[in-house]
């Protein structure tokens, strides 16, 4: 599969998310991928993480689908996604199997080669000297980050996405109160416990509107989706975007539930 | 008590409207956490001793039976008495027949979970004995009639002007509402009970089996008066609170004290061992140990064996976003916030206590803060597992899950569906771009905008843009 033999294939796990709601992510994240001297090719056979299967108590659909991931990934030397939520899935995956199952030692296998994207890029192919595409649209604004909870802390990642950012032009970042507080979303939790999520989040967008950034930026489309509604809900102009958008300098797109979005492959 | 855990849900909406709680509960999202985290700061070694806590508690469970008997042997050579009860019913009958061998009508207690898990006050009271609780805040809570709603600050739901008007009411004094003139009230009315007690029942932070002592730690110090001062000692706790040393002991007490309310120790630290010695200036005459069971034997042997290295400090409850919305009475059992949430279906059963472990967005604050390091969230999805296997899930959510992973693991089938779900989101959203009501997702649309999906999937571009040949 590699051609290149320095060159690191990547195959890239959209996410379902990123998939149906934010294509721009996907193609924000080869391209950084591709500025960074990788290969990356998209795999077919990749749906879902299985997380919503995992976290309602379905092991049997959850190992399914891990089963599938990690076939629509054997081979590939990395596999990157724009989501720290999905890819702390990957690494669940070993859980699922009992000891003996020959697919125990692929699961271990394909969590030692998943890495979300900022993490990817800081601690993988330790890029120092990051630079957005020249002739890309260029960001000028403040932005606050959320640190989405699976990212944070089940794969360490905090000073991945700043580290990024500080080396991007024109960027101001203003930090949140809280900002490692869970938003509410919690994949089924927000329909199965809406009353809750719902306050959550309210607590969040507060901490968000306090910080007076123009941008709020995230790595996990769930938390952003589930931020973004409450904002536009509560009529407040702060917009939302995946970090990644603002790293590979595609920001050209409406950010997430303004207006409409038309997707420009390439 | 009563259990609600079924009603969660209606619990929590009521809670989240209620003004007087949700004021109280702010103080628990600021006070406590910011206090832990000083505390932390100026003990650079506390993630280490978190680690030698978790391994310790590891090996004290793996070896309970011997720490348990070397605890008894001792408790009974220093002349005191132990009961193993396998069940709260046998820890009530236990406990109730000393009262009654003593005729003791009126009981003094410390505060104490476990009590409460085996609804020790209510079956006293049922039998011609009454318990008197002496902690402040369990004390407050007597007088209303309410279980606590933290398992370290029990009436941590209630706003000064609430304790104001319970003193009130009860003591028959001139209102007040400054707090040192309502504790000097509440000593004052506790005092005289002390005194006339003829049984003190405590509970235990940890057994010592080198010394066969219990150690009950407080920043009141009534729970001293509580042992110290009736005939009776009884110390009602769980099995799991052994360790092997004193110095073992320490290095839990540092922790706990942290990780709770952020002090560097707590204030009152009391260790009872066996009864009064010939030459002693106080103690009981008498003392006994109720080691309670109550499924924890069977916890072991299960998926849920680390939660028995629980030394229920509350880090995690004060650290939960979810107890810090809908607080402790929620949860609708005795311990509520994450541990509880694990807990729970173990005392009450998964059919009854099946919406707790799945009142979690598994945001992994809760294990984050543990001090020893116990992996809430893992064990909460063993519990959804549990209910999910034994079909207790509801069936919507259980239908919901098998429609999607039929697609789920048909990628050629959800491309198709996924396109075409998106076009009709879409058609929906308008020009606007999001989603104000949506039928089968009124949850999230009563509180917020759904932001449309894209025209097209990633997947559909990406193929595109293959097919089209363009480099990228
Ligand atoms: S589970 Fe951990 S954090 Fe929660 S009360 Fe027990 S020891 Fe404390």
């Amino acid at each position: 599969m590699n051609t290149n033999k320095n060159q690191p294939v990547v195959g890239l796990f959209i996410t379902c998310l990123a998939d149906l709601y934010r294509p721009e992510v996907g193609f924000a994240t080869i391209k950084l991928l591709e500025q960074s001297g990788c290969r990356v090719e998209v795999p077919s056979q990749q749906t879902c993480c299985g997380q919503p299967a995992f976290n309602t108590g379905d092991y049997s659909t959850s190992a399914d689908i891990a089963r599938q991931t990690i076939a629509a990934f054997d081979g590939f030397e990395y596999v990157v996604a724009p989501s720290g939520s999905c890819i702390g899935m990957l690494h669940h995956y070993p859980e699922l199997f009992e000891d003996n199952d020959p697919w125990k030692a692929r699961a271990e296998d394909l969590k030692k080669r998943a890495f979300e994207i900022t993490s990817f890029l800081v601690d993988v192919l330790k890029i120092d000297d990051f630079k957005v595409d020249a002739t890309a649209p260029t960001f000028n604004g403040s932005v606050t980050y959320h640190d989405s909870c699976s990212g944070l802390r089940e794969l360490g990642i905090k000073a991945q996405p700043r580290q990024l950012l500080a080396q991007v032009d024109g960027v101001e970042l203003k930090e949140m109160e809280e900002s490692e507080t869970c938003c509410g979303f919690g994949g089924t939790f927000c329909v199965k416990y809406p009353d809750i999520s719902n306050r959550m989040v309210g607590n969040k967008t507060q901490n968000i509107v306090d910080a007076g950034a123009k941008t709020l930026l995230g790595g996990d489309l769930g938390c952003l989706l589930n931020m973004a509604g409450k904002l536009q809900r509560e009529g407040h102009a702060v917009e939302v975007r995946h970090v990644v958008e603002i790293l590979a300098g595609m920001t050209d797109q409406p950010a997430l539930g303004e207006a409409q979005s038309s997707v420009k492959a390439g | 008590m009563q259990i609600t855990s079924p009603d969660f849900k209606q619990n929590a909406r009521i809670a989240l409207q209620d003004v007087g709680l949700q004021k109280a509960l702010g103080n628990v999202k600021t006070g406590f956490p910011h206090k832990r985290a000083t505390a932390m700061a100026r003990l650079p070694e506390f993630d280490q001793l978190r680690d030698e806590a978790r391994d310790l508690k590891n090996h004290i469970i793996e070896n309970l039976d011997i720490y348990l008997e070397a605890f008894e042997s001792k408790v009974l050579e220093n002349g005191g008495h132990v009961h193993w009860c396998r069940t709260s019913e046998d820890a009530r009958k236990t406990i109730l027949k000393i009262c009654q061998e003593k005729n003791a009508r009126t009981v003094t207690k410390g505060k104490s979970m476990v009590t409460e898990e085996i609804n020790l006050n209510e079956y006293l009271e049922a039998n011609g004995v009454t318990p008197v609780e002496t902690d402040l805040g369990e004390y407050i809570l007597q007088l209303r009639g309410e279980h606590p709603s933290h398992i370290i600050a029990p009436a941590i739901h209630l706003n000064l002007e609430d304790v104001s008007e319970t003193f009130h009411a009860n003591h028959h004094k001139p209102k007040s509402m400054d707090p040192a003139v309502l504790m000097q009230e509440a000593r004052e009315e506790l005092r005289n009970k002390f005194v006339a007690a003829d049984v003190g029942i405590t509970g235990a932070n940890f057994l010592v089996a080198e010394t066969g002592s219990s150690i009950i730690v407080t920043n009141e110090g009534n729970g001293d008066l509580t042992q110290i001062l009736p005939k009776t000692h009884i110390v009602v706790t769980s099995i799991e609170k052994v360790v092997p040393t004193l110095e073992d002991m320490t290095l839990f007490l540092r922790l706990l004290a942290r990780s709770a309310t952020g002090q560097e120790f707590t204030v009152y630290n009391t260790l009872s061992t066996g009864p009064r010695r010939e030459g002693d200036q106080d103690g009981p005459e008498e003392y006994h140990v109720v080691l309670v069971d109550n499924g924890r034997s069977e916890m072991i042997a299960s998926e849920l064996r680390e939660m028995l290295r629980c030394i229920r400090c509350a880090a995690c409850m004060n650290h939960c976003p979810v107890y810090g919305a809908v607080g402790g009475h929620s949860y609708g059992w005795v311990y509520p916030g994450p541990m509880g949430s694990v807990l729970t279906p173990q005392m009450i059963g998964i059919e009854k206590g099946a919406l707790l472990p799945n009142a979690s967005t598994f945001c992994g604050k809760c294990e984050s803060v543990c001090p020893v390091r116990i992996p809430l969230p893992k064990l909460m999805r063993y519990w959804r597992r549990n209910e999910f296997e034994k079909h207790l899930t509801p069936k919507a959510a259980r239908w919901g899950i098998g429609v999607w992973g039929f697609f789920a693991k048909r990628p050629a089938l959800y491309r198709q569906l996924s396109s075409f779900s998106n076009l009709a989101l879409r058609t929906l959203a308008g020009k606007k771009a999001r989603i104000n009501k949506l039928p089968l997702a009124s949850g999230w649309t009563d509180g917020r905008d759904m932001p449309a999906p894209s025209d097209k999937t990633f997947m559909q571009l990406w193929s595109e843009k293959q097919k089209n040949g363009a480099s990228s």
